[in-house]
Order: C-alpha cells, then structure tokens, then sequence
C-alpha cells in the first residue's frame, strides 16, 4: 500500500464518528463524509442506514433499495432522533455553535449563504457532528454571526427542552478531529491527523483551544479500509480533491 | 385554465406559496406567467429554489418565507443573494421542520404547532415574533409554538392532473405539495400532462395521488413546466441551462440578455428558446 493520504485520514476519522451508533440513519454532507459513512457501513457499523442523498434507503449490494424516504420522513426521523448527521459549517465556535447561513449583519449580510437550512432542527433532536475541509480562522471563530446549529452555551441557556437530545460528538476537520469533552463543553482537539502539529491547528483556529501534551494522531487505516476507499467507494479519487494533499 | 389565467387570479400583496424544492419540480411555468404580469408586492412561502431567485431578481417580493434558497448542485441560489445582500426584501428565516409545521398548522386550521427546533438559534432572534409554548402535561417543556403559515394561494406542478384538479406525482419524493395545496386559500397544479382519471392507475399506485381535487382551483397543462428544474420521471434539471443562469444572474449585462432571450415571451416562446439552446450545445 502506498503512503495514506491526509484525504484517506479524513475519511477514516469521519468513518469513526458513526462507530457504536447502531442502526441509526447516517447523514453525511459532503464528499469525504459521505465516503467515511459507507466505509463505516462496509465495516464496523454494518447497521446503519444510507440514502442514495435523494429518496431512498440503500440496501447492500449495487442499485439495491431497502426503503423509502421522502424529505416529509427525512424530517419525522430527525426528531425521532434515529439519526447521526455530519453537517458542513461556514462558521463554527468553541462552543459549537455553527452558521451556514449569512456573513454579516443578517438584516443585510455581507454575504448570504446557504441559508439556516435544517440545523436548529438536527442540533437539538439528533447527534450533530460537523465536517471543515479547510480548518482556518475564517471558520473557528470567537463568535459566529448566526447560530443556525446550536453549541452547548447556547443549547444550556435555551433551557431543558433544548438540552435534552441535544449532542455534539465531533468535528472532523483537515488537520485533526475534535469534541466537546472538557468539563465545560468547550472544545478540544482529540487527535491530530499525521504530519498534524499542535501549533498548526491554534495558529488556524481563532480562539483558544484545548490541546493536550499527549494528544495523540488520528489513528492509521487498516488494509482492508485503504483498499475499500481506494477500489470499492471512491475509486475516482474524488476525496483528493476536497483535501488536497 | 391556462398559466395567465392561473396568475389573473392573484392579486399584489397575497401571500403566495410555491411547491417543489430547491431546484426540483418547481412550478416554473406559472413562475414565469407571474413575472410577465403585473402581479407584485408579494409574499412568498418556498423551500427556494430558483423560483425564488426569479421572482426576485424582478423586484416582486416583499417578503420571503424560507429555510434557504439553493439550486442543489449550485449550492447558493445567486438572484436570492444578490437581493439578500441588497437588503432588497423582508426575511422570515425558518428552520426546514419549523417551515413544515408551519404549513401543517394552516392546513390542520390550527394557530400553532409544538416544536423543538429553534430553541437556543438564532431563528428565534430574527424572528422576533416568535413565542415558545409550555405543555400543560408534567414535562413541562417549553418548545416553540410556530405559527401556521396560512396561504392566500398556492402553486405547485406535479407529473400527471385530471381536469377536476386531483394530482399525481411519479417521482421519488412528493415533496410537500399537498400541505401547500391545503394550506391555502386557491391552488393552481400545473402538469406535465392532463389524463383521464381512468389513466391514474397505470402509471402508479394509489399512493402516488398525491393531490385531492377538494384542495384545487385550478389546472393548467404545462409541459416541460418544471423547466430547468427537475421533474422525474418526466425529465431531470437542465444542467447545463441552470448554468447558464446562474452565470447569467452574476452580471446585470448577461441578465439582460438572458431575460430577453428567454422570458420576455409567453410560455411557448420559452420553451421554443430552450430548445434552441439545448441544441446549441449538442
């Protein structure tokens, strides 16, 4: 096998989010979550559940379908909580809370994005875990311009009712994996992608951030997985181009 | 009924929700009949797409009801932007759930529905309006009580419609079609084609009736009237068109030339200009 890739590392710890999950429903935005999820299915979380992203509910094996469903379901299922998104962020602070929606004063933003789209929704009824392709300052900011998903402070204040399902298991970033598990929710960085250094990661994140002494690197795919990423699910090599090397 | 006829019925100032989502199966035909009539001053309820990026760049709304605004594999909707960051508009930014029971609400003719989503984001700041509700049951729980989103009409377009307005959609999803339909005052469902009723059964199950006649004004045959958003199974989203758009919408000299070429005629003159394109690039 040849060199694994920072891409091939990305997966991995994206892979690594759904571990122990069951059979919940696993939401991934964007390409390298998207090939984590299936990797993590073909492995060790055999029960989760897939969309082809429209519709349908993928069985195993090519063009099997195993159910249906319909955004009006997708929905349902969300607050039922069966389900594990990994969501994008344009913005994302050291409590977790993110924006997809506007840069700016959103009575008049600098620039509009995407919209707040379904994160109030996912961040307080299902696991919300996010996926940064381009960890910087631009996205690890002190104070996001509008919180569409909803970080621990905000999630506490907002009472009982929305700290109830309300979880942030990671943030899976180009240079290192992170999460929410010091005593006051805040974050840290949980492991470091190889060839990964502490002061890399605080040069690119815009608030102070927890780093351990002993972190340790994000761990090594297995033959089996180098060999599923590279063959099987994403032969075109389409995660190089979301992480370049 | 033809589109103009459809859109002789609204009047400025309605509040109008379109079916669909992002950039698939709009109503683009009755889209387009809006924006060649006078009709404006508009409040519009959309999982966006680009008929809000339309409607928008032509100045006809006053408020947008929205969780976003996307063409799906153009992730931003740039007519929708530009505007947004014109301050050209009043938003009512609503979770994509919030937004459903919001529209489940109108149709159940109830005030209100229960939500958890919204708590503690900041959709409960730029809606100021807003209220939480508390259950009266022992949990306790304080959610947000979203308000009904009652329409004053709805459009939406669907694969197949008999003439005393029951409607059918053949693709995978049916998006929420059927809520805006109740939810409002008047709808009108464009189709790709009007069948006999007797011609439901064969192209799909029961399930796939997805609109009932009760909740219709309105029928207008329209094919290709999803265009360029998708329609499946009828046809997919004009790929290489919505580029075409999108690049146009980023500079005001190119949507001049875009609106002139493609929406300054009737529905026929369109599709006519399309097919045109489409063989340009063959």
């Amino acid at each position: 096998m040849s060199t694994v890739t920072r891409a091939e590392y990305c997966v991995v710890a994206c892979a690594e989010a759904w571990r122990g999950d069951g059979e919940v429903l696993a939401a991934p935005m964007g390409t390298v979550p998207r090939i984590g999820a299936q990797l993590a299915r073909l492995t060790f979380a055999p029960d989760l559940l897939l969309t082809d992203g429209e519709a349908m509910l993928l069985g195993d094996g090519p063009g099997v379908v195993e159910g249906w469903l319909p955004y009006r379901q997708h929905l349902s299922l969300v607050s039922g909580g069966k389900r594990h998104v990994m969501m994008g962020a344009s913005q994302l602070d050291r409590h977790g809370n993110q924006n997809i929606s506007c840069i700016g004063d959103w009575k008049r933003p600098r620039r509009q994005l995407l919209g707040v789209r379904g994160a109030p929704v996912n961040t307080l009824n299902n696991p919300t875990s996010y996926w940064v392709s381009r960890h910087s300052r631009r996205v690890f900011v002190e104070r996001v311009d509008m919180v569409c998903g909803v970080g621990y402070d905000r999630a506490a204040a907002a009472g009982p009712s929305a700290t109830r399902y309300h979880r942030i298991p990671c943030v899976v970033t180009d240079l290192a994996v992170l999460d929410f598990g010091t005593p006051d929710r805040t974050m840290r960085v949980r492991s470091l992608h190889p060839g990964v250094t502490a002061q890399q990661v605080r040069e690119a994140t815009g608030f102070a951030l927890d780093i351990a002494d002993d972190v340790p690197y994000t761990r090594e795919p297995t033959g089996t997985e180098l060999r599923l990423i590279r063959e099987v699910i994403d032969p075109e090599g389409l995660r190089e181009r979301e992480v370049p090397a | 009924m033809s589109p103009e006829e459809a859109v002789g019925r609204i009047e400025s100032g309605m509040t109008v929700g379109i079916g669909g989502w992002g950039s698939r199966r709009k109503p683009m035909a009755l889209v387009r009949a809006l924006l060649r009539s006078p009709v404006t001053d508009l409040t519009v309820v959309s999982y966006g797409g680009p008929d809000v990026g339309l409607l928008a760049a032509a100045g006809k709304i006053r408020k947008l009801v929205a969780a976003f605004a996307t063409l799906d594999s153009i992730p931003l909707e740039p007519h929708f932007r530009a505007a947004r960051e014109r301050g050209d508009f009043e938003l009512v930014e609503l979770d994509e759930a919030m937004f459903m029971w919001g529209l489940t609400a109108a149709v159940h003719r109830l005030p209100f529905m229960p939500v958890r989503a919204g708590l503690g984001s900041d959709v409960m700041t730029v809606n100021p309006g807003l209220r939480t509700v508390t259950s009266p049951y022992e949990d306790g729980e304080e959610l947000v009580a979203v308000p009904a989103l009652r329409l004053d009409a709805a459009l939406v377009h669907l694969n197949r419609a008999d003439a005393y307005g029951n409607g059918q959609y053949l693709g995978p999803d049916p998006y929420f079609d059927d809520l805006f339909c109740e939810a409002a005052e008047t709808a009108y469902v464009s189709c790709e084609r009007v069948v006999d009723s007797a011609e439901f059964a064969d192209a799909g199950g029961p399930q796939t009736l997805l609109v009932k006649r009760y909740a219709v004004t309105g029928v207008i045959e329209t094919p290709n009237g999803a265009h360029f958003t998708s329609c499946a199974p009828d046809y997919g989203r004009d790929e290489a068109f919505q580029r075409a758009y999108a690049k146009a919408a980023a500079d005001p000299g190119a949507w001049r030339e875009f609106t002139e070429r493609f929406l300054s005629g009737d529905e026929n003159a369109y599709q006519t200009a399309v097919a045109a394109f489409t063989k340009e690039g063959a």
